[in-house]
């Protein structure tokens, strides 16, 4: 063993961690480096715009995405669907890709051990990383925006029909949509990207996590408090906007809901970074550890944000009734008949004139009348306008989704609500009261009539 | 660099026990043990990535553990360099200086890219990179933050002659320059070329540290290989020398492969000059296994065997 005095040859001055905006450039150079990355980006600002147009242009159109069955009459429904379909698969994946695969990627590579002596601060490695993962999810989100309302507008600005047949201009349109937009984003991945590290499943979880709860969102049964605080909501409840008045209830629990979600899921990604050893090269996440600090917690802010929800508004069941359909079918309909009434026979007649009624049973009155299914069947009735107490009745079909959106299918009579065409600005198209799309508001109070 | 009594424990797992090190500015020190012996924890805490759980330890003059970070100017890797494979060699050295900032004192990409010897691929992709390469482009994002104390981890893995010279030649010119170096390497020839001084850990403690000669001269008897023009009769002049060994005796056959001795370096000293009297060429004499080598086997062999029988007591 030697004894040997050390005697610093400089001055020695503490390291100073590197600030968070110089770190936060690091990993976006790191991440902008990435062909996937960069891929995706281009695919974000190219990809809409063209899927809008080619198929708007399509004798078949995706009828079973919201909005869908309207591109050929104008592109704000183009715009619509590139959003309404980013909810349900892109952006699950967009979030992997990025946000999912920024903490995991380091431990791939080998790499926290020379960002930690270079960096010298967790703290500010964790803030640079979620800063930068938002920077490249925010260049990829306008993108799909801007790129699908470029598409529409190519395809033509013209009046959208809404949730519940009103007619919205171009200006209306656009606001929705950008507000839309805005509602759809809940940032989820930097979670299970800490908790599994290394592992292929830090990449792969937000994707199946964000798929998973997509589709319980919409097709699992579960009280209306619990649907609309999964942060998946989110991705439709911006459905609620094009509704008059708009749907404002769903709304805001789904967007405070996704929030709440988002900055627990963060704080605990936070708190598990802090806690880890660096040192160990065995560190690769556990499933009781995933329990414990990661999914524990976020199961407990969904249980109490709709305990919350449920208090507030009152909803318990399903959030569909009988009393809701009628409503909001009654009004779709008085709506959709004026258009169809000017385009047929240029009537102009108001809603308040037809004084439009609906009668809804569920299953052929063979189950309670709550509910989504397919087995619900109306009957509207209406005022005939000019003619004295003359009564009209049409059936339609409905199929109710779990998160309130439904179809209504046209039953007869076919004068009425079958299928023909009908001449329309942009040319020729279905009979409006043929098919169209409905919503229900699932955290409105029932209210009979 | 002086830690004294450093500890450091995982759970019910000594990794490191009561360690002490001195490192003078300038010196190449060798950090040397068999798997699991503690010198990546070691490094670890050196570099800041852990903080010892006894025991002081003090970086280029300033107290370092909880709460007291490692001062500036102290880098190196462990477990292999970081580097971004999708991003050029020159890349990863740009992003790391850009990352520093202007102020701080930063080497020119270009010159480190030169010491190490990979000009010709700095643009190139990391991605497709061997292990040698990359070993060198991160000992060149070591030097871009022109270190007084450099912590490397197995620097010489997958290293071709090549890219071996181009590391000794970095490090040996870093010291020089009043550098300290501290490496850990299973290449027991490398250490020997490299480093001063060593230290040999075998279960979180320290077994020996101090300069090479020292290990050499505590290990009296090392095999060393003997080429001379006439071996037979060299054999029987080692033979004739006290205190050596002939251990290669291949009764009779033909000279070609030389011989063996077992025997401590004064009595080495005797034999030349006794095989020059006797006309006898000597082509090499070299040692079969290194002393640092011998030292480290013998050492770990030893530790192993004393916790044996502390565990059956």
């Amino acid at each position: 063993m030697t004894a040997t005095t050390v005697a610093p040859t400089a001055a020695v001055s503490a390291a100073r961690p590197i600030p968070v905006a110089r770190a936060f450039r690091f990993e976006l150079v790191k991440q902008l480096a990435q062909w996937r990355v960069r891929l995706l980006i281009l695919a974000c600002w190219i990809g809409p715009a063209i899927a809008v147009i080619v198929v708007s242009g399509q004798s078949t159109l995706p009828s079973d995405t919201l909005f869908g069955r309207e591109m050929h009459a104008t592109g704000w429904a183009g715009a619509l669907v590139v959003l309404s379909f980013a909810g349900s698969w892109f952006f699950p994946l967009l979030t992997s890709v990025v946000a999912g695969d920024v903490f995991s990627s380091e431990d791939r590579l080998g790499t926290w051990r020379h960002l930690l002596v270079a960096v010298r601060s967790p703290r500010r490695i964790f803030a640079a990383k979620a800063l930068a993962s938002l920077t490249v999810l925010a260049m990829c989100v306008p993108g799909l925006a801007v790129s699908g309302v470029i598409g529409g507008l190519v395809v033509g600005s013209r009046a959208l029909t809404g949730l519940d047949g009103h007619q919205l201009g171009p200006l209306d349109a656009a606001g929705k949509l950008l507000l839309a937009w805005l509602c759809a984003l809940a940032p989820i991945g930097l979670l299970a990207s800490v908790i599994f590290c290394r592992s292929p499943i830090g990449l792969l979880l937000p994707a199946f996590g964000g798929l998973a709860m997509q589709l319980a969102s919409q097709v699992l049964p579960m009280p209306a408090a619990l649907r609309v605080t999964l942060p998946s909501f989110a991705f439709l409840s911006w459905n609620g906007l094009f509704t008059s008045p708009p749907q404002l209830g769903s709304l805001i629990a789904g967007v405070a809901a996704s929030l709440a979600w988002a900055a627990v899921a963060t704080a605990l990604a936070y708190r598990l970074f802090m806690r880890r050893d660096f040192t160990s090269l065995a560190h690769d996440g556990s499933v009781r550890r995933a329990i414990t600090f990661g999914i524990a917690p976020l199961l407990a802010v969904w249980a109490l944000s709709a305990a919350v929800v449920a208090a507030a508004t009152g909803a318990t069941g399903s959030g569909i009734d009988q009393a809701k359909l009628q409503r909001s079918l009654a009004t779709s309909f008085a709506h959709l008949y004026r258009v169809q009434g000017q385009e047929v026979n240029h009537l102009n007649v108001t809603e308040a004139q037809l004084r439009v009624t609906a009668s809804c049973t569920k299953g052929s009155g063979l189950v309670a009348d709550v509910g989504p299914g397919n087995d619900w069947r109306c009957v509207v009735t209406w005022h005939l306008p000019g003619v004295n107490d003359a009564v009209g009745q049409a059936v339609y079909q409905l199929d109710v989704n779990a998160n309130g959106r439904y179809v209504a299918d046209g039953d007869g009579p076919n004068e009425v609500n079958g299928y023909f065409v009908v001449h329309t600005p942009y040319g020729i198209a279905p009979n409006p009261l043929w098919q169209f799309d409905g919503l229900v508001d699932l955290l409105s109070p029932t209210s009979k009539g | 660099m002086r830690a004294r009594g450093l500890t450091k424990l995982f759970d019910d797992v000594v990794a490191l026990d009561k360690v002490d090190l001195d490192v003078p500015p300038g010196q190449i020190h060798g950090i040397v043990g068999p798997n699991g012996a503690g010198k990546t924890t070691l490094l670890g805490i050196l570099l800041g990535l852990a903080f010892a759980d006894g025991g002081s330890l003090e970086v280029l003059g300033a107290p370092v553990g909880r709460g007291r970070a490692v001062p500036d100017g102290v880098t190196g890797f462990v477990d292999g360099p970081g580097l971004y494979p999708a991003l050029t060699a020159r890349g990863n050295l740009a992003a790391l200086a850009r990352l520093r900032g202007p102020g701080a004192p930063t080497a020119g990409i270009d010159d480190v890219l030169e010491q190490v010897g990979l000009t010709d691929v700095a643009d190139d992709k990391v991605r497709g990179f061997s292990l040698g390469m990359r070993q060198r482009l991160g000992l060149a994002a070591a030097l871009l933050t022109k270190p007084r104390l450099l912590v490397l981890d197995e620097p010489a893995n997958g290293l071709d002659p090549a890219g071996k010279r181009h590391v000794h030649r970095t490090l040996a010119r870093l010291a020089a320059d009043g550098a300290t170096v501290i490496l850990s390497s299973h290449r027991m020839d490398d250490l020997e070329e490299l480093c001063s001084e060593v230290t040999i850990l075998a279960t979180g403690r320290v077994t020996f540290s101090g300069p090479l000669d020292k290990l050499a001269g505590e290990n009296r008897e090392l095999d060393y290989r003997l080429m001379t023009s006439d071996n037979d009769a060299a054999r029987r002049v080692a033979a004739e020398t006290d205190g050596i060994t002939v251990v290669d005796d291949a009764g009779g056959v033909p000279n070609r492969e030389g011989l063996v001795v077992r025997a401590p370096v004064p009595a080495l000293d005797q034999l030349v000059p006794r095989l020059v009297q006797a006309s006898i060429a000597v082509r090499e004499l070299a040692p079969v296994v290194s002393p640092l080598e011998t030292a480290f086997l013998a050492l770990t062999e030893r530790q192993e065997s004393t916790q044996a029988k502390e565990s059956v007591q």
